[in-house]
């Protein structure tokens, strides 16, 4: 009708809490900024129970444990219990190689709804290499046994790259053996540790469009046994990804340290600053925050997204992938085929995944001068 | 391995561990919630999701919707069957 109850700001769905950018495991994908956090920078219990109250009181109905390894944390147990007690729908986000039946009975008595746990492979040999950790696939699947056997729900989540999507089937095969009920295939996302590693990660187009194809034949045949969620590897795909469902519109993400952000790579856009649940409330930063502001609706577009007929379906794509490849946090996302950028982005992933993979750079805390860097030049065309 | 579950009059339905439906005081409205995915159910599904808690089956649902929607049972029964199966395929509905 007017102007104020167009910009509504819907109450957001759910909390991404990283309790912790702690890891035992160093995958070269992670997510976590290349700036890991310290633990005594780490919020304390009575901290996180206050944003956990208030993002429930905003309207959040999930609240997602997450890291780092959020096992790391003595009193997740109590987080949980929390959380759940206030109606909060509660998922753990977990690597699974710290965890046992007993600490998993703890959680699940806290009022744990479901848990979630990343694999790096299907075959032993290459997960651990991959999650730069000794014996980790024998212990996850361990884990993953008891926590169906606890009555869990269970996804796995496997993040997939060049170097494990030909395994794609056996990773699908192994979560129905396991007994989850869904499975998260999600193909590498290229900021912070994952850009460094790009050339050793990214998959050829060939490998990615059977991928595809393999994924839609298992979710057909799987009904009603296994659900699969994929994330598309958007450098060969036409539109890209529409992040996070809107800016501000679904998620808030709350840093080890207490920094509020839109999505969880958002600390990849040097040119924004975000507040902090210490020194503001949550609501206020969720309302009025200049981070959540920044890219909140279409004003902020320039063409070719202003325009768009997609621009309320994808939102112009991801904005740390627009600021990482295009220097501007505002530019469409080079994974558009509109994107004047998107063949010089497909041409990178192309040469990249043709030439022999380079080493991993681990994310760890001893790396983090080295990823500080500036990428290597990409490979100079043939 | 459990194989896909097909849904018929005499099914039991109940939500599985791990799937809630809830009503959300700051939206005003019913929510199913499920592992990483919130849904809103549209009035008919929440009168259906209301109903399966794991001692009526279908037939019961059926009727009881009738009665209170005055609606042909032919109908309802196709309807109810079809939402169902499709929260089945999705893991959100056990029997």
């Amino acid at each position: 009708m007017n102007a104020p109850a167009a910009r509504r700001i819907p109450p957001p769905v759910s909390l991404l809490a990283e309790l912790t950018h702690r890891c035992p495991l160093q995958c070269p994908y992670c997510s976590n900024p290349l700036e890991l956090e310290r633990v005594d920078r780490e919020l304390d219990t009575a901290t996180w129970q206050h944003v956990i109250d208030q993002a429930h009181a905003l309207g959040v109905l999930q609240t997602h444990f997450s890291g780092g390894e959020p096992t790391l944390r003595p009193d997740l147990p109590e987080l949980i219990r929390h959380a759940a007690s206030i109606g909060q729908y509660t998922n753990l986000i977990t690597a699974g190689v710290l965890l046992d039946r007993a600490k998993l009975e703890r959680l699940a008595d806290a009022g744990l709804d479901h848990l979630q746990l990343s694999i790096q492979d299907s075959r032993a040999e290459s997960a651990n290499r991959i999650g730069g950790y000794k014996n980790g696939h024998a212990k996850k699947l361990a884990l993953a046994k008891e926590v169906t056997a606890v009555g869990l729900p269970l996804t796995i989540n496997a993040v997939m790259h060049r170097q494990n999507l030909d395994h794609l089937d056996e990773i699908i095969e192994l979560s129905v053996e396991l007994g989850a009920k869904r499975l998260e295939v999600a193909h590498v996302q290229y900021y912070g540790w994952a850009l460094k590693n790009r050339a050793a990660l990214m998959p050829t187009r060939a490998q990615a469009e059977a991928a595809i194809d393999l994924v839609k034949a298992a979710q057909e045949r799987l009904k009603g046994v296994l659900v699969i969620d994929y994330v598309v590897p958007d450098y060969y795909a036409r539109y890209p990804k529409p992040c996070m469902g809107g800016w501000g519109k679904q998620n808030l993400n709350v840093t080890p340290s207490g920094k509020v952000l839109p999505c969880h790579a958002a600390e990849t856009i040097t040119t924004l600053t975000f507040d902090n649940v210490k020194d503001k409330p949550l609501a206020e930063i969720w309302h009025r925050g200049a981070a959540f502001e920044a890219f909140r609706g279409t004003e902020w577009m320039a063409e070719p997204c202003r325009s768009c007929a997609r621009r309320e379906l994808d939102f112009g794509g991801c904005r740390c992938q627009a600021f990482a490849f295009a220097g501007q946090a505002e530019a469409t996302d080079p994974a558009c085929t509109l994107s004047p950028l998107h063949q010089e982005l497909v041409a990178i992933a192309e040469r990249e995944a043709g030439a022999a993979e380079p080493d991993f750079l681990y994310r760890n805390p001893r790396n983090i001068q080295a990823a500080a860097l500036p990428a290597p030049a990409p490979l100079p065309a043939e | 391995m459990t194989g896909r579950v097909q849904i018929a009059a005499s099914s039991v339905p109940r939500l599985p561990r791990g799937v809630k439906l809830r009503h959300d005081s700051a939206r005003d409205a019913w929510v199913v919630l499920a592992p990483e995915r919130v849904f809103m159910p549209d009035d008919i599904a929440v009168e259906i999701l209301r109903r399966c808690d794991g001692k009526a089956d279908v037939d019961g649902i059926v009727d009881e919707l009738c009665q209170a929607f005055s609606a042909p049972r032919d109908q309802v029964m196709t309807d109810v069957l079809g939402m169902l199966q499709d929260l089945a395929d999705k893991g959100m509905i056990q029997v």
